[in-house]
């Protein structure tokens, strides 16, 4: 027995040895989890938290943009949305089938639906129908209150109240692109799927100003990023609430002057540079643009259009400023001295210089002219005879005070700065030393000469505000410096545009405000689009009318009013319009004589 | 013997169940409540899919475990080989018919039933040895003949399971018949001998392992090289368990667990929701009641009147420890991810089945504590004065 006893010992002992062995290992376990749970507890804890909260940005209100007035233009409205949950609505052909059995779901949005259902993860809403009414999300929501999956939301809209009439100005909002994440500092905020950026207009420009600054949600996630409940919520801060100068009324009239014609529109006060209407023909309808995907087609429609309807004439047309630019070179010449306001020329029709033959529109001449004159019935001799005169360097001076030649700066996305040329520039552009008939051409705003509307109507303002620098302004003007050009010349020049309309010889008196009070003073222009050649000029063809439309000449006006004390000036040009005085001026004395009787500006 | 240690065919049903250790039998049903409670949490607060099932499998184990006990145990040392024959063949058997798991051929289906060989074959290993050193000679325990059938009665599993490939089911085996190699009596040098050849085999079984196991093995020896992959899951448990704190984040408040960042929370990483939920005090009662177990399965080997009942509770007991100690450690990032539950708290029916048997084993043991084992013992002279090969 002593055998089996000492055995018994033996796995006794070893069963203890064994035993201690794994107390000890439990003892590891405990010390492990000691480690773990408060000596690293806090490290551990951290991660938890950052493993199971997300950051998410809340959209935060777009500023408002309203007129002078206080009159929106820009605002934001409520709308309503159907939205899906793909895990939860079941089989999607069933539940769209479903949906279309109580609203109209048309086969496009059906179609983009199914496709945004494959991209993206389950628990990712789907937006079905979009800008629904408020009856017919209510009738919506008591028809799917007891399906799941499917439910109706509300979310922000753009609106534009004048629509089309001022899409250019104003701009419009937009899906954010790739080029807006690159431009961006504020990526986060950019990267919130409802969230609009200012594309182009005073949208794009004030954009900072007008997105304010989002709000911030702390969400619980899974690890596969579903959202399960909300721990806190911090509120975005709203953009801020825009004032333009421009006046709703006076931006929907001026609009409505071109009709179906292309061109564009300049409205200003000449004292403050305020700008009161802009317009460029043909127009979209800025809040076609809110969502993206679908409008991307309509877009693309507008981008390719043979008219450009998406480009800003007003400042980014640039056009050569014909008989308008005679302001400017007469004042040039003047300010140089070359020649007197009572100076006469003789006009018989054609201007020679060496072999080269300059002729004037009118082709029996005017006589002898003199700047009023000149001026009054454009006689284009007598600007080449003062242009050769005072000399292209000089014009050129003259022109860049009045405003040409660089861009004014103006609040809004691509603005052009038209072309003041001298001999140093066509030197460098060119390589080639000016020639003296260039001067000439110039001297009757053609050739080189370019110019925006915006910076013809600069220059009529500077003009009928008695020299102060001016410049156009959408959010308000700043303090206008003088230019320092002679009140008396600046007067000679007056006296002539007064005359345009004023006087039966005038070239623009078919398009004069007959009202007393009311009139206006101003200068046609018509800017060559196509060279006539001499050949042609022989055989007749010169009549704008026989020429296609696309190589009309641009008609152009520009003036101001009242004739005393003026405070309104006005740019107007019509593309492929034919004569100034016929197609622009009416369309210039319409928009003064009604920003006159808008009384938009105390005076 | 006293008297009434030796009327043992006379007791009756009702006496045999009053020897029943029922303390040992509280103290697992104690421990599956706590799996079933985090069951119910690992479901995000619902009875299915885990809880229920739990209970109902701890309920049918119970009565197989009672059953088990009430059995004599002079039935268990007959049937020790053919039980350890038929789970051998059950392994074999998965070779060929088995479900492939987890990138594993671990499950054979019998019918509606779902059965892990390997699980079972824990405890007939256990079985088996302990058959083998019942009242084996103490200068034969440690002979060669003995030794190596021994080895091979723990080989042949344990390769067959690191075939399938689980290695921490093989592991287990290798550790737990180690276990009762050296309960059995096998002298420290034969220990020392394979310790040295275990350790030369180390780059050889490197070698063929695969991927995504060697992968494991890098990741725990490096424990932040790959966060997002194979490093993922034992590095979101111990932010689990340590984030759990002193006190734990509440009951159903684990977020780790219930916001999907722990994996396999029902199953191999209960223990993490319960660090997480519980904090410190919640895993270190669950040490202790698996403690106690040990302590009372312990307890009944030292009772125990001969050697088949002590190597049976001291084995059984032993690979209890092993499941706590493999799967703990896992979570807690001390040792690699392997594929071991947590006993009677991780959903899983073959472990618990398994271990519900073994401990119907061991309470078998306790239960017919008095009995005589003269079967094999005839004819057998104990040495005199013989020396245990321990020393």
């Amino acid at each position: 027995m002593a055998g089996v006893r000492s055995r018994t010992q033996l796995i006794r002992r070893r069963a203890l040895l064994l035993g201690g062995v794994q107390i000890g290992m439990v003892g590891v376990l405990a010390g492990r989890l000691v480690q773990l749970q408060v000596l690293e507890g806090d490290r551990y804890s951290r991660r938890a938290e950052d493993n199971r909260t997300a950051e998410r940005l809340l959209t935060p209100a777009r500023g408002e943009i309203l007129d002078r007035r206080g009159r929106p233009l820009a605002h934001n409205r409520e709308t309503y949305r159907l939205l899906l949950v793909p895990e939860r609505a079941g089989p999607i052909d069933a539940a769209l089938d479903e949906i279309s059995r109580i609203a109209v779901l048309n086969p496009a949005a059906r179609e983009r639906v199914r496709r945004t259902v494959l991209k993206q993860p389950g628990f990712e809403p789907v937006v079905v129908l979009d800008d629904i009414s408020w009856e017919e999300m209510a009738r919506l929501s008591l028809a799917i209150a007891e399906r799941d999956g499917i439910f109706t939301s509300a979310a922000q809209r753009r609106i534009y109240p004048l629509g089309a009439a001022a899409a250019h100005t104003i701009g419009y909002v937009g899906r954010v692109s790739q080029k807006d994440l690159e431009r961006s500092e504020e990526a986060a905020l950019l990267r919130i799927p409802d969230f609009r950026i200012g594309k182009t207009g005073v949208e794009r420009t004030q954009d900072a100003t007008l997105r304010g600054a989002a709000g911030t949600r702390l969400v619980e996630i899974t690890s596969t990023g579903r959202q399960r409940r909300e721990l806190g919520r911090r509120e975005g801060l709203a953009g801020e609430t825009l004032h333009l100068t421009l006046d709703a009324n006076l931006q929907t009239f001026a609009a409505g002057l071109f009709g179906a014609e292309t061109g564009a529109a300049v409205l200003m006060d000449i004292r403050s540079g305020d700008l009161l209407a802009m317009v460029s023909s043909p127009s979209f309808d800025p809040g076609a643009f809110h969502d993206g995907i679908a409008d991307r087609r309509e877009w693309q429609a507008l981008a390719s259009h043979p008219l450009h309807p998406l480009s800003n004439r007003a400042v980014s047309g640039q056009y050569a400023p014909g008989s308008t630019f005679k302001v400017a070179v007469a004042l040039a010449a003047l300010e140089a001295r070359v020649v007197s306001p009572d100076q006469r020329f003789f006009c018989n029709g054609v201007h020679e210089l060496g072999t080269g033959k300059f002729h004037c529109w009118r082709r029996g001449g005017h006589g002898h002219v003199d700047l009023f004159k000149g001026l009054q019935q454009s006689c284009d001799v007598y600007f080449y005879e003062i242009a050769q005169r005072t000399g292209i360097d000089r014009i050129a001076a003259m022109a860049r005070k009045l405003g040409f030649g660089e861009p004014t700066g103006i609040e809004l996305p691509g603005e052009r700065s038209g072309l003041v040329p001298t001999k140093a520039w066509k030197q460098k552009a060119r390589n080639e030393s000016w020639q003296v008939g260039e001067t000439l051409i110039a001297g009757i705003g053609q050739g080189y000469v370019l110019a925006t509307p915006l910076q013809l109507a600069t220059m009529t303002a500077r003009l009928a505000n008695g020299g102060r620098a001016v410049l156009p302004r959408l959010l308000g003007g700043a303090g206008a410096p003088k230019l320092g050009i002679d009140r008396r010349h600046l007067n000679a020049v007056r006296t002539g545009l007064a005359a345009v309309t004023g006087s039966q010889r005038g070239t623009a008196w078919a398009a004069r405000i007959q009202q007393a009070g009311f009139e206006m003073a101003g200068k046609t222009g018509t800017s060559q689009v196509r060279r006539i050649s001499a050949l042609e000029r022989r055989l007749g063809v010169r009549k704008n009318e026989d020429l296609p439309r696309e190589e009309r000449d641009h008609a152009l006006f520009v003036g101001y009013a009242p004739l005393k004390q003026p405070r309104y000036a006005a740019a107007v040009i019509v593309e492929h319009g034919g004569s100034g005085s016929k197609a622009a001026a009416p369309l210039a004395r319409d928009l003064l004589l009604a920003a006159q009787k808008s009384g938009t500006i105390a005076s | 013997m006293k008297a009434w240690e030796v009327r043992r065919p006379g007791l009756g049903i009702g006496g045999l169940l009053l020897r029943v250790d029922w303390v040992l039998v509280i103290l697992l049903t104690l421990t599956t409540a706590v799996g079933f409670a985090m069951l119910y949490s690992a479901a995000g607060g619902n009875i299915r899919p885990w809880a229920g099932p739990h209970a109902m499998r701890f309920g049918v184990g119970l009565a197989v475990m009672l059953a088990v006990a009430l059995i004599d145990i002079r039935f268990w040392l007959r049937c020790a080989y053919p039980i350890y024959a038929a789970s051998l063949l059950l392994v074999i058997g998965v070779e060929f018919v088995g479900d492939v798991g987890m990138g594993a051929q671990r499950w054979l289906k019998i019918g509606p039933l779902s059965v892990q060989p390997s699980e079972i074959m824990k405890i007939a290993l256990v079985l088996a040895l302990a058959r083998h050193f019942h009242k084996v000679d103490e200068r034969d325990a440690g002979r060669w003949p003995m030794l190596l059938l021994a080895l091979a009665l723990i080989a042949a599993p344990a390769l067959l399971v690191a075939q399938q490939p689980d290695l921490g089911t093989a592991a287990m085996i290798a550790v737990g018949g180690t276990a009762l190699l050296f309960l059995g009596g096998v002298s420290w040098r034969i220990f020392a001998l394979f310790g040295c050849g275990a350790g030369a085999l180390v780059p050889t079984v490197w070698y063929r392992l695969k991927d995504y196991q060697r992968d494991r093995v890098l990741t725990f020896l490096d424990s932040e090289r790959d966060l997002t992959g194979a490093g993922y899951h034992g590095f979101q448990s111990k932010i689990g368990i340590g984030s759990g704190g002193e006190f734990g984040k509440g009951y159903l408040e684990g977020t780790q667990s219930h916001l999907g960042f722990l994996p396999e929370s029902h199953t191999d990483f209960i223990f993490t929701v319960i660090s997480e939920e519980f904090g410190l005090a919640g895993g270190l009662f669950v040490l202790a009641l698996y403690l106690a177990i040990m302590g009372y399965g312990f307890a009944i080997g030292f009772m125990a009147r001969n050697d088949f009942a002590r190597l049976l509770a001291f084995g059984v007991t032993f690979t209890f420890f092993l499941f706590v100690f493999a799967n703990i450690a896992m979570v807690a990032g001390l040792i690699p991810v392997v594929g071991v539950p947590l006993p009677f708290i991780s959903y899983g029916g073959t472990a618990m089945l398994t271990l519900q048997v073994g401990f119907g084993l061991v309470l078998s043991a306790k239960v017919y504590r008095d009995v005589e084992m003269e079967e094999e013992t005839s004819g057998r002279p104990a040495g005199p004065g013989s020396i245990a090969a321990m020393r």
